[in-house]
């Protein structure tokens, strides 16, 4: 192997939620039974691919302009405008630049535009739902977006989704690979959603963004900090056994 | 700033048109991967990856994701980790639904790997998300006409011999291209081995 880089520390599985949370029906038959079998991390799992600033569109980062209607003036999505922005980190506190954040959410009514949604609350015909940001140099991230309303699901009777927005980042290889879903603050349906609660109670509230007066636009969108932590390299490159 | 590893939450069933829009047919976003990895300039042999992710029932799952990340024909990754430098005709990077495929298959079109190194065996390291999978998880290709390579790789040996099988994928010609078939059992007797990478 050529000069390797260090490898991660392990997956938090304190953390992380299992792949089978019986409350969140799907899991049963979806999610592996057998446990996992340790992988001693190589170049494969040390590397992964790169996006940089080249792959983002002008309007990718504003979700508020990348779906609505041409015209003069052009359509405005319904719902209330926020600001999204955090710092992407590893677990040491190493700001991660150039890091690539993929997003996508339900309108503010709680419908997705995806066509196996079949939720019948309106389809919003300025608004999309889609974006995607890169991280600064100080690993920060930002983007425009409408809050995403809640909705209902069929996991049990009366279920409904909190408000959230899905992420997807990359890290610097797959194995900091992440995706997952930034709740609101003070959010009653959090309480009682499968999909959160699968997440170990001591790591439920990294999950949960704070509201930021100082990312608030005056007079135009209010603000939402979300913060996000990757795994970073391990502490004792040579430990073993875990 | 919270400390710690920010939880894995999942893909959910919607995540097309955010991750795979220009696959599903959602104009207003652009896709940063595709299921084809190949550029018209990238040397090697040409073949397809193809297979389908099963649940506990023996279903095929229409809402998974799945991303392949894979070495160039002469073993080297596409990234700064690796000191050697990547083919720039090839970035190893796939991803791909099984929501529009008829049979619910994810197929990729790529060029074989080589050896990442002198110890492990020509492989794609595979990544699986899905709705009703709370955290993505890690599992890796290997093909079934290397076996010799296959039975000195440090990572396959430490399977259980008799869960090995899960991580190869069978080979078939499919005309003039070789097609490696991979399907993926989320549960049951051929579960797929998964790795805590």
């Amino acid at each position: 192997m050529t000069d390797s880089p260090k490898p991660y520390a392990p997956r938090d599985w304190g953390a992380h939620p299992p792949v089978i949370h019986p409350d969140y029906k799907s899991t049963r038959l979806r999610g592996a039974t057998k446990p996992l079998i340790p992988l001693k991390q190589t170049l494969s799992e040390l590397t992964g691919p790169v996006f940089g600033h080249d792959c983002l569109g002008v309007l990718d980062n504003d979700l508020t302009r990348n779906g609505r209607r041409d015209g003069d003036p052009p359509g405005e999505p319904l719902g209330e405008r926020i600001v999204v922005s955090g710092k992407v980190v590893d677990e040491r506190g190493r700001p991660q630049p150039d890091m690539l954040v993929e997003v996508w959410q339900a309108n503010a009514a709680g419908r997705y535009v995806h066509k196996v949604d079949q939720h019948n609350a309106p389809l919003d015909p300025n608004f999309f739902g889609g974006g995607r940001c890169v991280t600064d140099a100080e690993g920060v991230y930002r983007f425009t977006t409408i809050k995403p309303g809640a909705y209902p699901w069929g996991n049990h009777p009366n279920a409904w989704r909190p408000n959230h927005i899905h992420f997807s980042l990359f890290g610097p290889s797959i194995a900091t690979r992440l995706v997952t879903q930034m709740y609101f603050p003070g959010d009653p349906l959090l309480d009682l959603d499968p999909i959160f609660l699968g997440t170990p109670e001591k790591a439920r509230d990294r999950l949960v963004a704070a509201f930021d007066l100082t990312l608030t636009e005056p007079e135009f969108a209010l603000g939402y900090r979300f913060d996000v932590v990757l795994r970073g390299a391990q502490e004792t490159p040579m430990e073993t056994g875990r | 700033m919270k400390k710690g590893q920010t939880p894995s939450q999942t893909v959910g069933p919607y995540f097309a048109y955010g991750l795979t829009p220009e696959q599903y047919g959602y104009p207003s976003l652009t896709s940063i991967a595709s299921a084809d990895l190949r550029t018209p300039d990238v040397e090697g042999q040409r073949i397809r990856i193809e297979g389908r992710v099963f649940d506990g029932n023996g279903a095929a799952v229409n809402d998974a994701m799945i991303e392949i990340w894979q070495a160039d024909p002469e073993g080297r990754y596409a990234h700064p980790a690796d000191a050697r430098g990547g083919n720039i005709a090839f970035k190893g990077f796939g991803r791909c639904g099984t929501g529009t495929d008829p049979e619910h298959r994810f197929i990729f079109d790529s060029v074989k790997p080589g050896a990442v190194d002198a110890a492990q065996a020509p492989h794609v390291n595979v990544i699986v998300f899905m709705r009703g999978l709370l955290s993505h998880l890690y599992t890796r290709l290997y093909f079934a006409d290397e076996a010799e390579a296959n039975a000195k790789d440090p990572v396959l040996q430490s399977v259980p011999a008799e869960r090995r099988d899960t991580l190869i994928a069978q080979h078939e010609e499919a005309g003039g291209v070789a097609v490696y078939r991979f399907d993926i059992h989320m549960q049951g007797a051929r579960e797929t081995v998964f790795f805590d990478v």
